[in-house]
């Protein structure tokens, strides 16, 4: 009873800190920094130190929220050590495996898009409809817009992609040019098999 | 047997084959969804129909389909205009080169998002449609009692009385009109719907003009009308005729011949 209440600090950063709290724990989508900043009606710039304030009080080990910085703004999920009894309660974003025709053409449309089917068709040798249709359904990708009026549809990557992935952004993904093969190396096995084919 | 006309049954499509061509044409069906194999086999069961070779829609035939197959190809692949067989065997060995390169490398993003997707799979958020955003307020003017009391009390006054006098409307019987009209037909060759009917309610108008169809629609009167919303000339037909100038009219005939 006669405990002394805990002191709640007065100062201004950690009211702000709080009020971003507040509209992070109602969010369903990462919020970035400047709508944040409208709706606290506050500086971008006290907005970054508040939630570097929140950042350090939500993290791995300290707490079972954890504030992350997402998809282009910051949201809260649940902390590692949660995830086994998250997993027995709540499905994950994407519970069953992608096929590898859907990882190709999520890493097509990741990379290259906005892209259409026939571009990803091009690319990948083989039709694209049935991968697109379910990452569409995932909502790992949307449509965004038509190639010219009338063309075809041009579908992109979604926020939970990027939240799936844990990617910031998709300016993330490792440079493509540092992917695979180099073009020379593959050049060189194409002239060997051709100079093996009797003329 | 005329290959255009070849009757078809595909996922995409049922109908005459070239019907599926016109769609196809006006892109309203994408050649990618066209099973041309079943077309083609649709195509030969037909021929095997028939004792004899028809050369001719043979001929059609792979003019159409390959057509189709063209359509389907570029659909596909819509990139495709620096055509391989076009290029010199080194400059199509250095692009099916850039080409393989290319889908190596996606592959190989694939394979990045594979092990990213395992390492993060113990990630969970809260997923859903977004809270509404919330309604934007529409400020009110300053409100004064006195003006509110003012429109109130417009809506406190009596409502006027509906009128019902429409409902005690009565139609007179078509067959009424029937009767006067089939009576002046007895003794007029023609006369003018709008003279005979001015003076009367429009209601009456109404029910004369619908005994006039009546009439019409048996036969016993033709209908005649310059121009729209001129008055309407009715004519007396032959089944108006008494039965005395029917048997009268066949000895007339003779008698003019």
């Amino acid at each position: 009873m006669d405990r002394p209440l805990r002191l709640i600090s007065a100062s201004p950063v950690d009211r702000l800190a709080r009020v971003l709290e507040g509209m992070l724990v109602v969010a369903a989508q990462p919020l970035p920094v400047e709508e944040l900043a409208a709706a606290a009606d506050d500086d971008p710039e006290r907005i970054e130190t508040a939630l570097g304030l929140l950042r350090e009080r939500y993290r791995e080990g300290r707490s079972g929220i954890v504030l992350e910085r997402v998809a282009g703004g910051y949201a809260f999920r649940a902390a590692r050590e949660a995830a086994p009894a998250c997993g027995r309660l709540f499905e994950r974003p994407v519970q069953r495996g992608l096929s590898q025709a859907a990882l190709e053409t999520l890493a097509i449309v990741a990379y290259l898009g906005p892209c259409s089917r026939p571009q990803i068709a091009s690319i990948r040798g083989v039709a694209a409809d049935s991968a697109v249709a379910g990452l569409i359904e995932r909502g790992l990708i949307a449509e965004a817009g038509r190639e010219n009026v009338g063309g075809a549809v041009r579908y992109r990557t979604t926020a939970l992609f990027e939240r799936v992935f844990a990617l910031e952004s998709t300016a993330e993904l490792p440079r493509l040019e540092e992917l695979g093969a180099d073009a020379e190396e593959i050049r060189e096995r194409l002239y060997a098999v051709a100079e093996k084919r009797p003329a | 047997m005329i290959a255009r006309e070849l009757e078809l049954d595909l996922d995409a499509f049922e109908g005459p084959f070239d019907l599926l061509l016109t769609l196809v044409l006006k892109d309203e069906l994408a050649p990618a969804d066209v099973d041309v194999a079943a077309i083609v086999v649709a195509f030969v069961e037909r021929l095997a129909e028939r004792d004899e070779l028809d050369l001719d829609a043979c001929g059609e035939f792979l003019v159409l389909v390959a057509s189709l197959l063209e359509l389907k190809a570029r659909g596909l692949f819509p990139d495709e205009e620096a055509e391989l067989a076009d290029l010199e065997p080194e400059e199509a060995a250095e692009e099916l080169a850039r080409r393989l390169a290319e889908y190596r490398r996606i592959k190989e993003a694939a394979g990045w998002l594979a092990q990213r997707l395992e390492r993060e799979s113990d990630r969970f958020f809260r997923l859903g449609p977004a809270p509404l955003a919330p309604a934007a307020e529409r400020p009110l003017a300053a409100q004064d009692p006195a003006q509110l009391a003012a429109a109130l009390r417009g809506l406190a006054v009596e409502p006027p009385a509906v009128s019902l006098a429409h409902m005690g409307l009565r139609f007179p019987p078509v067959a009424q009109f029937l009767e006067r009209f089939r009576a002046l037909l007895r003794r007029r060759q023609r006369f003018s719907f709008d003279a005979e009917v001015e003076g009367l309610s429009r209601v009456e108008q109404a029910v004369a003009f619908l005994a006039l169809l009546e009439l019409a629609k048996v036969d016993e009167v033709a209908l005649a009308q310059p121009v729209p919303f001129a008055p309407i000339q009715v004519a007396r037909r032959r089944q108006q005729e008494s039965a005395h100038e029917r048997e009268r009219r066949p000895a007339w005939i003779a008698h003019s011949a």
